[in-house]
């Protein structure tokens, strides 16, 4: 079947097989390892030896069997069929292999991404004649309730369509038009390839002005993201990295979620899996699946397999940007990734750099977060826009930031929500660390924050962070003197910021109402809260004792809040202003009346 | 799982072994030998010992030997390439027996007659097949079942210290182990990996206490057994918990003591191939290998059975962020911490339950699972108990007066609950609306406008102070 003069294996230490009689190949090409035909991808090439790490379990596999070399190397099917699946490192449909094989994953068992039998209801927007680029769209296809799935022109192949099929449904085997192209005649199907290394290319990169709404008040308000930035989420076991990334997959405002679960717990997938169909879009009213597409190697898969499958989820990413939709990709965990990597190299005999890891893991981390960024997609419309934002969670060993991973991690994204061990131990979640986190998004968002949100936003924010500074210096003091060192308007500060982390920061992912927060709902919310401790210096300052402050009953009033569903919350809040500017009336008012003694 | 099994193996039998290395052969001019496969040697002095292919190249094999290298020598010792990986003969006999490390029976009993030959290495569980775990087992521990729900399918280990009870532990749970009004069959799956004589004694005597031996598997590999048997102890555990739980439809409860044992083997072969070490010495993918052990838990479609994993390991110093035991809780579903504090002040089950978690907990509890008020009752007693003991740290600095009437009642709080809520009989298995109701009487002793964790209408209804007029 194949052209090429079969390879023999010399060598097989776990994922790593050396053949030789391999003149010819190419780095990253894809080839077929013995006789089950186990798929790996050359790594290195020594004159006619080829070192190549396999996607699978190589035990049996013997010196002096065969190596089939593909030609090409390793590529995702890109097309309908995306939406709402869920695929291994290697884009293998995970459904399908259980259909085959049963509950456990054999080795050699294949099956195409794509499923090649369903029909799709094709719409073309292009006619006979037209000139077309890559990234045109050629038709639309309803792929799910929430995305429209645009067939595009694939890149770097342009020229006057011959043929178009008027609407109807076909397969991905069906041609949907013909293009003639300076190179001959080619057949455009609904479906095409792209190899996963390759980024796929863009116009140019444009700077981002929008955030990705979270619907996590600490995210949204304090740290947020732009629609195409990165972001990584390092922290130690139990800090809550894959509720957190859940979170983000269900509630953040883009149209395409790819979540990859690279090397993790089988289970977390299974929970994605049962819990997104019955979530609802905020939005849309949709279940959340309709947008998702699953990639999933998790630790006991195969670790090469692991390695290919963040370069998987960012192509298909990629390819829906190409759409002109704002894709998120959630990479839970890119310390897992870099552990495979730091495997292969370690068979390989590479000099390894610091823990071990490879020179290169810099570099590859890099490599994967460039492909991140707003872009004008390619095609005729020059200004049709698309994002791919990346959050990366990272699993420090020890839950030690020093390590290479986090630190090369950190030089190359923008934010960073650091999770705290002492946090999650007071079961304060999400345990973002809102004294080491940071966001370099924060200039760039601020005019759509003041313009959609409110003019206050930046200034309310800085009063809240300047707050919790303080608060942390006054803690230390406690510690070391006791409390009854602090003066009562100290003590004001204190209680100020228990509000802001018990009734602001404190986010429950499990309640119905509580999980998603609108930004409208978070402003309005931190602002009562600022208000409520701008009264309470105010009173203070005038001679209120601050007991009486924290007994009024509006203070119970906001602490339940967060609680209250988002579209209604502005009545509420006006509510509380009111029944907030009475109570500390009456505290003054009671004061003059009654002077203390 | 029945891996194709090739009928055309040829045994080939070589003694050109030209190199010894810790636990490592290197066979020089062999042919046709398959990564992984299983390998039988011949010591100089008749005795067979076994091992496992590490790497092969052209015209070499590097052999891993279970039994250890002692004794061998480069010119009289024998080795066959058996053409087939490491195997179990699983069947439900293996029930009520006492195997060693490898596999084979130490009790004395008769022969066991396989029912099918299973790969001790597994395969990965689709998780697409994947089943998520929900059901709530009741281990009739306060700090477990209160606090840190353990679910069937769930892989949930217990981290200790040397010279603390977590092996009275571990045999309280498999002793009190059940799921809430069912009668479906379980077995328990015991793997000793070089743990002391006496501690496997220890295990044994408290299964046949209960009467309850018949339902047990034991596989041992005591500290004077060969370190790298211990590489095959788990894998045979789970193969046999495997054929239980999806062949058998029973639900096994897997205990793996002490897993540091297992990953210190890990090293020592990784040092004897010369490998490029991560942290502290164990290899770059220590992660991943004790993942394709701990992942082996879980429900499948399909099946009615279950794996559910208890693995110990000792920290050494007591270190959490070791790699042995922080790899481990990113692999598993939370943890257990035992507490060398909690020990000393006499309080058994010294379980730390602030750093302790299990992550499935949430699905477990609540309404038709444990009791509609065991989310909120947990919260706020871990609420309270955190600020409890922030406040031990500052009477440590200030004194007790400096505290105010607030800050007194959650210190005493936190003693309480340590006291009577985390302490418990060895021998004391605790229902779970028992568990609860003991928070309630803990949580009564602070004001209830306190009980922020809690919704009002659920006090209404389980508070103690409203409990009173309805006839408790």
């Amino acid at each position: 079947m194949s052209e090429f003069k079969p390879g023999r294996i010399e060598r097989v230490a776990g994922p790593v097989v050396v053949a030789s009689n391999m003149l010819g190949a190419r780095m990253y090409e894809l080839v077929k390892v013995a006789s089950t035909g186990l798929i790996g991808e050359i790594i290195r090439v020594e004159a006619d030896r080829a070192t190549i790490q396999v996607y699978e379990e190589t035990t049996g596999i013997k010196p002096g069997e065969i190596v089939e070399r593909t030609g090409s190397p390793l590529s995702v099917e890109l097309g309908p069929g995306l939406m709402n699946q869920f695929f291994d490192g290697t884009q293998r449909p995970l459904p399908v292999l259980l259909d085959k094989g049963g509950a456990f994953i054999r080795r050699g068992i294949s099956a195409a991404p794509l499923d090649r039998k369903k029909k799709w209801e094709f719409t073309p927007l292009v006619k006979k004649g037209d000139t077309v680029i890559g990234g045109d769209v050629l038709g639309e296809v309803p792929e799910t309730v929430l995305v429209k799935h645009r067939i595009l022109i694939p890149p770097n192949i342009s020229g006057t369509l011959k043929s178009v099929v008027s609407k109807g449904s076909y397969t991905l085997e069906d041609p949907v038009a013909e293009l003639e192209t300076n190179r001959g005649m080619v057949k455009l199907y609904m479906m095409h390839s792209w190899p996963v290394r390759v980024p796929r290319p863009a116009r140019e990169k444009v700077p981002s002005d929008t955030p990705l709404i979270t619907g996590q008040r600490i995210i949204d308000f304090f740290f947020p993201i732009s629609k195409g930035g990165t972001a990584a989420i390092p922290g130690d076991f139990g800090t809550g990295k894959t509720i957190t990334q859940h979170q983000l997959a269900k509630w953040a405002d883009a149209e395409v979620i790819v979540y990859v679960g690279c090397g993790e717990r089988g289970n977390e997938m299974t929970e994605v899996l049962e819990t997104f169909p019955e979530l609802k879009d905020p939005r849309s009213g949709q279940p959340l699946m309709e947008r998702t597409i699953l990639v999933a190697n998790t630790s006991n898969m195969p670790i090469a397999a692991r390695e290919a499958s963040m370069y998987t989820g960012v192509t298909l990413a990629e390819y829906f940007r190409d759409m002109g939709y704002n894709v998120a990709l959630m990479a839970d965990s890119t310390s897992r990734w870099a552990e495979a990597l730091r495997e292969v190299s370690g068979r390989l005999e590479e000099m390894p750099g610091e823990e071990g890891y490879p020179a290169y893991l810099a570099s590859r981390l890099a490599q994967i977060y460039e492909r991140a960024g707003r872009v004008k997609v390619i095609g005729s419309d020059s200004n049709k826009l698309g994002s791919v934002s990346i959050v990366g969670a990272v699993s420090p060993s020890g839950g030690d930031f020093s390590e290479p991973v986090t630190q090369n991690t950190l030089r190359i994204v923008k934010v960073f929500w650091a999770l705290s061990k002492p946090l999650a131990e007071r079961r304060h979640f999400p345990a973002i660390d809102w004294l080491s986190s940071y966001s370099l998004y924060l200039e760039s968002l601020e005019n759509w924050y003041r313009t959609h949100i409110g003019p206050e936003w930046s200034a309310l924010r800085k009063d809240a962070m300047a707050l919790l500074q303080r608060d942390e210096e006054l803690r230390e003091i406690v510690m070391l003197v006791g409390p009854d060192a602090l003066s009562e308007s100290q003590r004001v500060i204190l209680e100020a910021a228990r509000m802001i982390k018990e009734d602001f920061l404190i986010q429950s992912a499990l309640h119905p109402v509580d999980s998603y927060c609108s930004p409208e709902k978070t402003f309005r919310l931190m602002s009562l809260i600022m208000k409520f401790y701008e009264k309470m210096k105010a009173g203070v300052g005038k001679g209120v004792s601050l007991q009486r402050a924290l007994d009024l009953p509006v203070k119970e009033e906001i602490a339940r809040a967060k609680i209250h569903p988002s579209q209604a919350f502005e009545e509420l809040a006006k509510h509380i202003e009111t029944n907030m500017e009475q109570q500390f009336q009456s505290l003054s008012t009671e004061l003059l009346e009654k002077p203390a003694v | 799982m029945s891996e194709e099994r090739d009928v055309s193996v040829v045994v080939r039998e070589y003694s050109t072994v030209n190199e010894i290395s810790g636990p490592l052969l290197f066979v020089q001019n062999v042919k046709g030998v398959g990564f992984g496969e299983l390998v039988r040697i011949r010591t100089p002095a008749g005795e067979e010992r076994r091992g496992q292919v590490l790497e092969v190249r052209s015209d070499l094999a590097v052999v891993q030997v279970f039994e250890g290298t002692s004794g061998l020598d480069v010119s009289s010792t024998s080795v066959r390439f058996m053409g087939e990986t490491v195997k179990l003969a699983v069947s439900s006999d293996l029930l009520g027996r006492i195997l060693d490390g490898s596999g084979n029976p130490i009790d004395g009993g008769p022969r066991i007659i396989p029912e099918d030959y299973s790969d001790v290495h597994g395969a990965p569980i689709n998780p697409y097949a994947r089943t998520y775990p929900r059901e709530f087992i009741q281990t009739g521990v306060s700090a477990i079942d209160g606090m840190n729900t353990l679910v069937r399918g769930q892989k949930l280990p217990l981290f200790s210290g040397a010279g603390l009870p977590h092996n009275r532990v571990a045999a309280q749970v498999a002793r009190q182990a059940r799921v809430k009004g069912t009668g479906e069959p379980f077995a328990t799956v015991f793997a000793a990996i070089g743990i002391t004589a006496d501690e496997a004694r220890f295990f044994r005597e408290d299964f046949e206490k209960q009467g309850a031996f018949e339902h047990v598997t034991m596989f041992i590999n005591l500290a004077d057994d060969p370190a790298i048997e211990r590489i095959l102890t788990p894998r045979m555990a789970l193969t046999a918990a495997e054929y239980f739980a999806f062949k058998l439809d029973m639900h096994v409860l897997v205990i793996l003591t002490d897993m540091t044992n297992y990953a210190e083997a890990l090293r020592e072969i990784s040092a004897a191939r010369e490998e490029v070490p991560g942290r502290r010495g164990y290899p770059g993918y220590l992660y991943t290998d004790l993942s394709t052990i701990y992942e082996r838990a879980g429900r499948v479609h399909n099946a009615k059975g279950s794996i559910t994993q208890m693995p110990i390991l000792t920290m050494p110093h007591d270190d959490i962020t070791h790699p042995i035991p922080n790899l481990t809780g990113y692999i598993t579903e939370g943890q257990l911490i035992v507490d060398r504090g909690l020990h000393r002040k006499g309080i058994y089950p010294p379980i730390d339950v602030s750093p302790s978690l299990s992550r499935l907990m949430r699905e477990g509890i609540g309404k038709e699972r444990t009791r509609q008020d065991h989310r909120e009752v947990s919260d706020q007693l871990y609420y309270a108990y955190a600020e409890g003991r922030a406040f031990r740290d500052l009477v440590a600095v200030v004194g007790e007066e400096a505290l105010s009437a607030r800050d007194k009642i959650y210190l005493k709080f936190s003693d309480d609950f340590e006291r009577r809520f985390i302490g418990q009989g060895e021998y004391e298995n605790r229902e779970i609306e028992k568990t609860l109701d003991l928070g309630w009487d803990l949580l009564a002793a602070l004001p209830e406008s306190e009980l922020k964790r809690v919704d009002p209408a659920t006090i209404k209804q389980f508070h103690p102070k409203y409990r009173a007029g309805t006839g408790k």
